[in-house]
């Protein structure tokens, strides 16, 4: 089981490589839509490659509540726990 | 008494695609007239779908009448005679008829009468399940020639003013004629469902809730407000998905099937000289490109920019261009993957013509 930061690492390098954004921007109380600018379909693709990465299934009814990537994270460990 | 011993059809070893057709109607229409109908601008469907134009069909342009221009074509590059076909399917979800197929009646155009004649409801994997069924009736010897035609008329089904699915959508026909071969020419078929996912795309409602509403419709007041507002809005069974559902499953189950029919065949990504995808989404088949980690050099076929999402249509239409564009790729191992409402998929490796 990996902790919070090992898990923001690991989202901040999914959110990297599918928008380009540098890795330190992904921080817990940033807004996916808001703040990274981050569209749906970028978004499917980061659960999608999040889910390979951490062994997680996260459902799509969950995806619309995860606003932030402190959420991300919180449901990430939790789903892992 | 004995039982005499039957005969039974003789078999052919291979099949191959002999020759690929396609049908592109005139009307063009841009992001920009998309855009009067919808909230959205060039740029956002650009970004979001990589698709600039999308060609439809007039209102005297029927899914017959496109299927016909395309197996014409694939007819005379394959080399065949109409009269040699034993097999016609025409892969569509938009022939305005439940009965009688699309597929009889093109027989009859092009002169193959009587060859069976037969249309699939398979959606935008109508194609690769047209394939699977056309290399087993020819390998089986239940047919020597077959021409399958994805072919669909989608501007007809749809509803301009919605965000889900209509602004991807164009019209168009690809036909290709398979044929026995000496040598492989078609990889087992992977190719499947999952009704489970029944909702994520389809039609609003069915054609009998047309009928209830129609008839409410004229004997007036009799309408609930959900009934009135469908009525109001569009009585017309029209197209919609869910978005976020299908793109995930697109991504990440049909880069499996894909992995899987590569396997088959007994190749890998190295071998290949093109990825015909279907063409739903620049992002999906961009995305799908990296998760079978496709060496460089293979050519992705990306006709979705001109033409949009035909359905049934697009996997022959996008290779009819790829040849058209790469007559170098003649000869070469290509990857095709159809998947959509159904949820429905098939995939197989073909020796392009």
């Amino acid at each position: 089981m990996a902790s919070n930061e090992e898990i923001l690492a690991g989202l901040a390098e999914i959110v990297n490589e599918e928008t380009g954004l540098a890795t330190e921007a992904v921080e817990m109380d940033k807004s996916f839509t808001e703040d990274l600018d981050i569209d749906s379909i970028s978004m499917m693709t980061i659960v999608v490659n999040a889910e390979e990465k951490f062994g997680v299934r996260i459902p799509d009814e969950e995806v619309k509540n995860l606003k932030t990537v402190g959420d991300a994270v919180s449901f990430i460990a939790s789903a892992q726990a | 008494m004995s039982v005499p011993t039957l005969k039974q059809a003789p078999l052919h070893e291979n099949t191959r695609i002999m020759g690929v057709g396609a049908y592109r109607p005139d009307v063009i229409v841009t992001n920009d007239d998309v855009c009067q109908w919808i909230d959205s601008s060039d740029e956002w469907i650009r970004q979001r779908t990589g698709i600039i134009t999308r060609h439809r069909a007039p209102a005297d342009v029927s899914v017959i009448d496109m299927a016909e221009g395309a197996a014409r074509e694939a007819l005379q590059k394959a080399g065949i005679e109409a009269s040699q076909l034993g097999a016609v399917i025409v892969s569509t979800v938009t022939h305005p008829y439940a009965t009688p197929s699309a597929a009889a009646s093109l027989a009859d155009r092009l002169g193959a009468t009587p060859a069976p004649a037969f249309d699939i409801s398979a959606a935008c994997a109508g194609y690769c399940y047209g394939i699977a069924q056309a290399d087993a009736l020819v390998r089986s010897g239940a047919a020597e020639y077959v021409l399958v035609v994805g072919a669909e008329k989608l501007s007809d089904v749809i509803d301009n003013t919605e965000r889900t699915i209509s602004f991807l959508l164009g019209d168009g026909a690809g036909a290709v004629v398979i044929g026995p071969s000496d040598t492989p020419g078609i990889g087992p078929s992977v190719w499947g469902s999952d009704g489970s996912k029944w909702d994520a795309i389809g039609m609003t409602h069915s054609m009998l809730d047309l009928r209830e509403l129609a008839s409410a419709g004229k004997q007036g007041g009799a309408l609930s407000a959900e009934e009135a507002a469908v009525t109001d809005a569009a009585s017309w069974p029209t197209l919609r998905q869910d978005g976020q559902t299908v793109f995930r499953w697109a991504v990440w189950e049909m880069a499996k099937v894909a992995q899987q029919a590569l396997d088959a065949a007994g190749i890998s990504a190295e071998d290949l000289a093109a990825f015909i995808p279907h063409q739903a989404n620049m992002r999906i088949i961009d995305e799908m490109a990296k998760k079978l980690k496709l060496p460089e050099n293979v050519i992705i076929a990306r006709d979705i920019a001109d033409a949009g999402n035909t359905s049934a249509a697009s996997i022959p239409l996008a290779t009819h261009r790829l040849l058209l564009e790469n007559p170098q790729l003649s000869g070469g191992l290509a990857l095709q993957i159809g998947f959509g409402a159904g949820l429905v998929f098939g995939a197989q490796v073909i020796v392009l013509p």
